[in-house]
């Protein structure tokens, strides 16, 4: 390819914050200066496929810039370019698909306000118009309303990020207007947020598998974790070799536990008998459905148990990289998991040689930079690749043709960690937890009108109304939003379902990422259904037409009847259910075929709009 | 006469077809079967030059044990499969994607677009008369070709004709996301400005005429484009030695417009800046 560079060039800043990632330029072919004879200059065969093989480096390229400056202007976008042997146009597609970037001028802090589902029940619009009062235009802050930060047990909350090298974060939650200012106006010296533990009401608890530890060790202490047990399931790995893991995972009856509950174990398998090489293991960090907060908690918790839970992954199926693609709105997730990986490979628990063991390994940390899409595992794949963060279709799945279109397994992060338990309490003991076809522990996302918010580990099989006694239900509940806004709603009277795939099915609901959300009566349900169907319409990649037509048609039809009721919504209703039919149907993904599936049941099983 | 090469010969599988047994080279798409066995199902993204991107969605048809419908044009027939193309719950989709569709932009030059619209029974009005639209105005910034937006249905076809299925040039790719998705060159720039290299191979491919020459597009406005009065004549271009094929459309004795044969071995519908525009010294009578 003959790629064309406009005539706009980097500042000196923007090709620092590049050449800090990639390396400074090697020729003036990729940037350099001028300025002197290089050798590199002169020669013919210099980037070409070498460079581009790079195009992976494209995002984290973008964040780099837009770390530092705060937006990414013409000139860096196109140094990066030039650096990566990226075609422009494309890198300007990328840059402009996701939510955390601009294209446009804007100030060095953003303070991302969450107004999503448990945020708005908490008073987010009221908050934002505090801090939009108090922050003006001249402020130097750029206010954003954002879509749900997984925040959720501490709503209302706000995100701010201020571009600099480094760049600062900090979180407000539970934010109010003078808390949030400041932490806009001065990351570095805002107050820190509380543990991760303080987000696990039952932390310290007996009886606990997966949070055993959130709480008790030190996220930041390798030691405290081995102390705790950590590694032991990794040294049990290496004893059954990767087949015997792959059994006892499948043994186990370890399902996924992002949404699809496909069995852990035929997919490992699925993956690890792949002829083609190399295999990835991706892990599924991108937690953004709605009042899911439970990867967040895990990853700041506990992080030394997702890296030592990737490395049994990978080992099983193959893989001798990992990629763990965290969503970028998880600041301390970011630098906990960045500590622990730096540690376990200083220890040889990551490298070469893990363990001693003969086995190499490693991890790569990826930020997605605000797309839900992304959550998507083929758009996850094409966003760590470099390109807009579209779903593939499918065949072929991602165990034959992945990342890199290499055979992949991917798991999220709460599958992952699940893996531990399996491997030291064996398959049988494991499978003894829950009910016949749902084994195991589940984390839940308690959030809304609850006395005590936060991530809950019950077996499944206990009932909705067993989890929401845990946290303290309060009076006046109306309805509960299961498994988040791809999710559904059920009623207060409902709430003996047993939360296992097969019993959320035959009540004719879904267990999704394991969101429960709880709204009393003085919730306006048709503000809410009208946040859900916005959330859906800002975050559709827009690649097909039921999705990115069909969410933008379902939220007018809801602007429409918010007021109304009965007859007068009742053609709405008709319509609403037609595109809510094809998106189902014909869309791509998963998020334009569920785009329908929580207002269908507010209409269905709430009676919303009678 | 234009000449097919064989590929390399290819077992045949069997699969059923709204009931009948279908017999279709491997790696035949469903939709190949379809139009062997003289089904016409309806498609806007797929190119018969460019790899199917099924993002328009109007050829869903209903395989028997998947959980969604599939599209016809990129989901290979496998041995065995069941398909069904015309059930109620195909037509169902096709129907309410071509009104979301149809509300959304303008199909008026988009060909058999309104037959299907009346055969679907497909009523893009009722999403009312406040239903957003893109309405954008058309981009002239080059006296080559016109990009109308208001026209776009985001196929993709321009994209990968630009990119590494053809022309390598780059210069086009989707930017923003959701309903706010456009086709657009680096920073949003005039064409002029991009790495545009003036192939035309993107009009070549646009389904709906939202990429189109400026002399038709000038037609057009001036209400003087008539195809009934056009006559399509293909020769070889006589810029280098290459040997395209280039049909010249002709009206009124002028050249309005180049496209090139899609089954020509050699190029498949591709050519260079000066095949596609450079026309106007074969009419330049002074």
């Amino acid at each position: 390819m003959d790629l064309h560079f406009g005539d706009s060039k980097p500042t000196d800043e923007e090709r620092a914050a590049v050449d800090a990632l990639l390396g400074p330029p090697e020729s003036s072919w990729e940037g350099a200066a001028r300025d002197e004879m290089r050798a590199a200059d002169l020669r013919w065969a210099r980037g070409g496929r070498e460079a581009r093989d790079r195009r992976d480096l494209l995002l984290p390229g973008l964040h780099a810039v837009n770390d530092r400056i705060g937006w990414i202007s013409e000139g860096a976008l196109d140094y990066l370019c030039r650096r990566l042997t990226v075609p422009p146009a494309e890198a300007y597609g990328v840059a402009t698909f996701y939510a955390m970037f601009s294209v446009k001028p804007r100030p060095a802090t953003v303070l991302h306000v969450c107004t999503d589902l448990a945020c708005a029940a908490a008073g987010a619009p009221q908050l934002c118009a505090g801090i939009e009062a108090r922050l003006g235009p001249g402020s130097g802050v750029s206010v954003e309303r954002s879509p749900c930060l997984g925040l959720c047990e501490r709503a209302p909350a706000a995100l701010a990020v201020r571009a600099g090298d480094p760049v600062r974060t900090a979180v407000s939650a539970p934010a109010t207007v003078e808390a949030a200012v400041l932490a806009a106006s001065s990351p570095g010296s805002a107050p820190e947020e509380p543990p991760a533990a303080l987000a696990v009401p039952q932390a310290g608890q007996d009886g606990l598998t997966l949070l055993h530890r959130v709480g008790v060790v030190d996220p930041s202490s390798l030691d405290d974790y081995r102390a705790h047990g950590g590694y032991t399931a990794l040294r049990r790995a290496f004893e059954l070799g990767p087949a015997g893991v792959i059994r006892e995972v499948t043994d186990s009856g370890l399902v996924g536990r992002g949404g699809a509950a496909f069995p852990t174990g035929r997919k490992w398998q699925a993956t690890a008998s792949q002829p083609d090489r190399p295999h990835y293991l991706v892990c599924n960090a991108d937690e953004s459905e709605p009042g899911t907060f439970k990867d967040r908690v895990l990853m700041e918790g506990d992080p030394y148990a997702l890296v030592e839970a990737m490395t049994i992954a990978g080992y099983a199926t193959g893989a001798h990289k990992g990629y763990l693609y965290l969503r970028g709105e998880y600041p301390r997730a970011l630098r906990l998991l960045e500590h622990a990986i730096t540690q376990a490979r200083a220890r040889g628990l990551l490298g070469d040689d893990v363990l001693g063991q003969g086995y190499a390994f490693d991890i790569e940390i990826r930020r997605g930079a605000g797309a839900y899409i992304c959550g998507e595992e083929t758009a996850l794949f094409n966003s760590i690749e470099g390109y807009r963060g579209e779903p593939r279709s499918k065949p072929p799945f991602p165990v034959e043709k992945g990342l890199f279109g290499k055979p992949t397994v991917e798991n999220n992060v709460e599958t992952l960690v699940n893996v531990l338990p399996v491997l030291t309490m064996g398959a049988p003991a494991y499978a003894a937890i829950g009910t016949g076809r749902s084994t195991g522990p589940k984390l839940f996302c308690v959030s809304g009108s609850v006395e005590r918010p936060g991530v809950y580990e019950v077996p499944f099989g206990a009932t909705l109304g067993e989890v929401l006694t845990l946290a303290g239900v309060r009076e006046g509940l109306r309805a509960v939003l299961l498994g988040g806004a791809a999710g559904g709603f059920v009623r207060a009277d409902e709430l003996d379902v047993p939360l296992t795939f097969e019993g959320t099915r035959e009540a004719g609901t879904t267990l999704g990422s394991g969101v429960v959300m709880a709204f009393d009566d003085s919730v306006p349900l048709p503000r809410l259904l009208l946040r859900i169907a916005e959330f859906f319409r800002d975050e559709s990649c827009g690649q097909c037409v039921p999705c990115r037509v069909g969410t933008v048609r379902q939220e007018e039809a809801l602007h429409r009847i918010v007021e109304r009721t009965g007859a007068d919504a009742a053609g709405d209703i008709a319509l609403l259910r037609e595109v809510g039919r094809a998106m189902r149907d014909a869309s791509i993904c998963g998020l334009g075929q569920t785009a329908w599936n929580a207002v269908e049941s507010a209409i269905d099983r709430l009676g919303a709009y009678e | 006469m234009t000449v097919t090469p064989l590929g390399i010969p290819r077992r045949m599988l069997e699969f059923t077809l709204d009931g009948e047994e279908a017999r279709v080279p491997e790696g035949s798409t469903i939709l190949d079967a379809c139009r062997a066995a003289g089904k016409d199902i309806p498609t806007l993204c797929e190119g018969d030059t460019l790899r199917p991107k099924n993002a328009c969605r109007v050829c869903v048809v209903e395989v028997e044990g998947a959980r969604t419908l599939v599209p016809a044009c990129s989901r290979k027939a496998e041995p065995g499969m069941e398909v069904r193309t015309d059930t109620e719950r195909a037509r169902h989709s096709r129907k309410v994607v071509l009104e979301l569709l149809a509300s959304s932009v303008d199909l008026s030059t988009t060909p058999k677009v309104a037959g299907w619209l009346k055969e679907y029974e497909a009523k893009p009005d009722r999403f009312g008369p406040d239903a957003a639209r893109l309405n954008e105005e058309p981009r002239v910034d080059n006296d080559l070709y016109v990009r109308d937006y208001d026209k776009c249905i985001l196929c993709y076809k321009c994209v990968d004709a630009c990119g590494d299925q053809w022309q390598n040039s780059f210069a086009i790719s989707v930017a923003g996301r959701g309903f706010d998705a456009r086709i657009a060159v680096e920073h949003d720039a005039p064409l002029t400005d991009s790495a545009c290299v003036y192939c035309g191979n993107c009009i070549e491919v646009c389904p709906t005429g939202a990429l189109s020459f400026k002399s038709e597009f000038d037609m057009r406005a001036a209400g003087t484009w008539d195809e009934a009065r056009q006559t399509e004549t293909t020769t070889v271009c006589a810029y280098c030695g290459v040997g395209c094929n280039l049909t010249l459309h002709v009206q009124d004795n002028e050249i309005v417009k180049v496209t090139s044969p899609h089954d020509n071995p050699v190029t498949h519908g591709n050519l260079c800046i000066k095949g596609r525009f450079g026309y106007q010294h074969v009419q330049n009578r002074d």
